[in-house]
């Protein structure tokens, strides 16, 4: 299963020219508000028409302006979690579930109903209803609705942001759950690093309605040509594997054979993980230092700087634990000789990496499966 | 209060029976005007917004003269009606043509706020969910706007118990045909001694009329909490 989307519209400022490629997986469309990403995906979903464009998921086509296709939206297949939640309050939870599901054509065995009802935590919610429910429960009812349409692909705009950092911690962990549990892709827009850290498998940087880089997450946000959401937001991302967890409260992970060390964290040994080391609290030296607080010291090569309009520069190191992004001054880059091709050590205090930064695992795309 | 007269129960009847026809025929025609009014933009949308408002502005007797060189037996409209059986002039359907106009406007109203406080992201959501535009209406915006529905129609039933001018213009004022409860008021206060059979009606024209927009009230403060979702 996979999604190609090729697109041209204008709306106000913003002139979308776009092409890419989801796989399965979570496919991230990242940048800031007004860079086009619910445009497109209000075009997939059939809720607007694009001036130009061909939409096609799988063998499936959608959208095609120059043949003259356009499905409406119910005959798309594609399931929808809009940012606030959309819950028909008129209906129970239960009868708002059992909504998309009563239009499919083909119902699924109720052991699909009860294992998302179950992945979601719904059991509790089924008699009450919408007006009755946290903004957390919404958004997972919301969840729960679109994919009981048995959809092909599911669509995320921004489901996360109308929710309190508390909220945010608890619907992630169901995303998680989806993205390696459920075979279709999911296009999920954010402009929140965090969020694409820790869930996407693809990531399309997208800025002023244009494709700056799309690829595979680790190297999408390890590339400091590419900050779509602001020099500030970005943060590489490391995959490493908790080796043990040390009495003092410390986890040790063991990343590409570096070893790094988190505040306590839940999961298991053996657990693989995400790791999101945020720019600006990494600090860069050219010799291992000795005497110091911070306990995690990468060492790499430097693979590209690019300065930006202010007094900052952004570093991509490659240390063996995957590419690193440091972002210092631009004196700092001058007085330490920062070239390209030159060795130094990348240090993060381990108290600098925010538990929202560390997801959990990770299945690669695998083959596409129809 | 004594007892109603057989003349003055057949003005009631009539009443109620007009009141019931006009309400219940132009209800359905009331909820696809309220809702194309509120979410198509067409060429004319104006104009049709005018006409269905017209009979609320202009004077009744104007409105019952329209439709009586619109629709009365030498008209080609009346003729062409006739053919199917279908006659308004100097019948109580004539009434009921007249009370369904004049309450329109009210009934239009009532529903089209109810379908403007409709969001239409939830239909959009319906739609991703694999509903059809019919299916939308039926199962998601009918739903939401049922209080606005029969709030609008409480409100035309009762100003189609009351309608007057119009009707007097349209097929006049004739006891067991066309006279209606005001038409029956009308005609007692003509005659000398008939102010107590003519206050009797007065007070179940209260009733009513109290009882309707009581109702009326009731239903539409649930629109808020239906759209709330509580």
């Amino acid at each position: 299963m996979s999604l190609d989307v090729s697109l041209r519209h204008d709306l106000g400022a913003l002139h979308l020219d776009v092409d890419f490629t989801a796989p399965r997986g979570v496919t991230v469309l990242f940048g800031r508000s007004g860079a086009g990403k619910s445009t497109i995906v209000n075009a997939v979903a059939g809720l607007l028409r694009p001036r130009d464009g061909r939409i096609q998921l799988e063998d499936h086509l959608l959208l095609d302006t120059g043949s003259g296709v356009n499905l409406p939206p119910h005959r798309r297949g594609v399931g929808y979690v809009f940012q606030e939640g959309r819950l028909f309050p008129h209906l129970t939870v239960r009868q708002n579930l059992a909504y998309g599901r009563w239009f499919a054509t083909q119902r699924k065995a109720r052991a699909d109903y009860d294992r998302i009802v179950e992945i979601l935590g719904l059991g509790d919610l089924l008699t009450r209803r919408p007006g009755d429910l946290s903004g957390g429960e919404k958004q997972r009812v919301a969840i729960g609705r679109a994919l009981l349409a048995e959809p092909q692909l599911l669509l995320a705009d921004e489901p996360l942001a109308a929710l309190d950092e508390a909220r945010k911690g608890e619907i992630l962990p169901y995303f998680e759950a989806l993205r390696d549990e459920i075979a279709i892709p999911i296009l999920y827009v954010t402009h929140s690093a965090a969020e694409v850290a820790r869930l996407a498998t693809t990531v399309i940087a997208l800025q002023d309605g244009r494709v700056a880089r799309q690829g595979p997450a680790i190297e999408v946000l390890g590339d400091p040509m590419v900050t779509p959401a602001g020099a500030r937001a970005a943060g590489a991302v490391l995959e490493a594997v908790v080796s043990r967890h040390h009495i003092d409260g410390l986890t040790e992970l063991d990343a590409g054979g570096v070893p790094l060390f988190l505040p306590r964290l839940t999961r298991a040994p053996g657990a693989r993980l995400r790791v999101r080391i945020a720019a600006h609290e990494v600090m860069l030296a050219t010799s291992r230092p000795q005497g110091i607080s911070a306990l995690n010291i990468l060492p790499g090569t430097i693979e590209a700087m690019r300065a930006g309009t202010g007094p900052g520069m952004m570093v991509s190191l490659m240390t063996p634990a995957g590419p690193v992004l440091a972002r210092v001054t631009r004196r700092s880059a001058a007085s330490l000789g920062l070239t390209r091709g030159a060795d130094c050590f990348a240090i993060v205090k381990s108290i600098a990496i925010a538990p929202e930064d560390v997801g959990g695992q990770i299945t690669q795309p695998g083959p596409s499966q129809s | 209060m004594t007892a109603l007269s057989p003349e003055e129960w057949q003005a009631v009847a009539l009443s109620l029976r007009v009141a019931l026809w006009a309400t219940s025929v132009s209800l359905p025609i009331g909820i696809f005007v309220a809702y194309g009014l509120a979410r198509w933009e067409f060429p004319g949308r104006q104009l049709i917004n005018g006409l269905v408002h017209l009979p609320l502005i202009l004077p009744p007797v104007v409105t019952g003269y329209l439709l009586l060189i619109s629709f009365g037996p030498t008209t080609p409209v009346g003729q062409w009606l006739g053919q199917f059986g279908i006659v308004f002039a100097f019948r109580w359907t004539g009434a009921a043509l007249a009370a369904g106009v004049m309450a329109f406007p009210l009934m239009v109203r009532a529903i089209r706020l109810s379908v403007e406080a409709v969001d239409p992201k939830l239909e959009e959501a319906a739609a991703t969910l694999g509903a059809s535009r019919l299916w939308v209406f039926l199962t998601i915006t009918l739903p939401l706007i049922l209080p606005g529905i029969l709030a609008g129609a409480v409100l035309a039933f009762a100003k189609a118990m009351g309608e007057f001018g119009a009707t007097i213009t349209f097929v006049s004022n004739i006891p067991g045909q066309t006279q209606t409860l005001p038409s029956a008021i009308y005609a007692f206060l003509q005659i000398p001694g008939g102010e107590t059979a003519a206050l009797r009606l007065v007070v179940i024209s209260i009733a009513v009329a109290m009882g309707a927009l009581i109702l009326s009230e009731v239903l539409s403060r649930r629109i808020a909490k239906r759209v709330a979702g509580k």
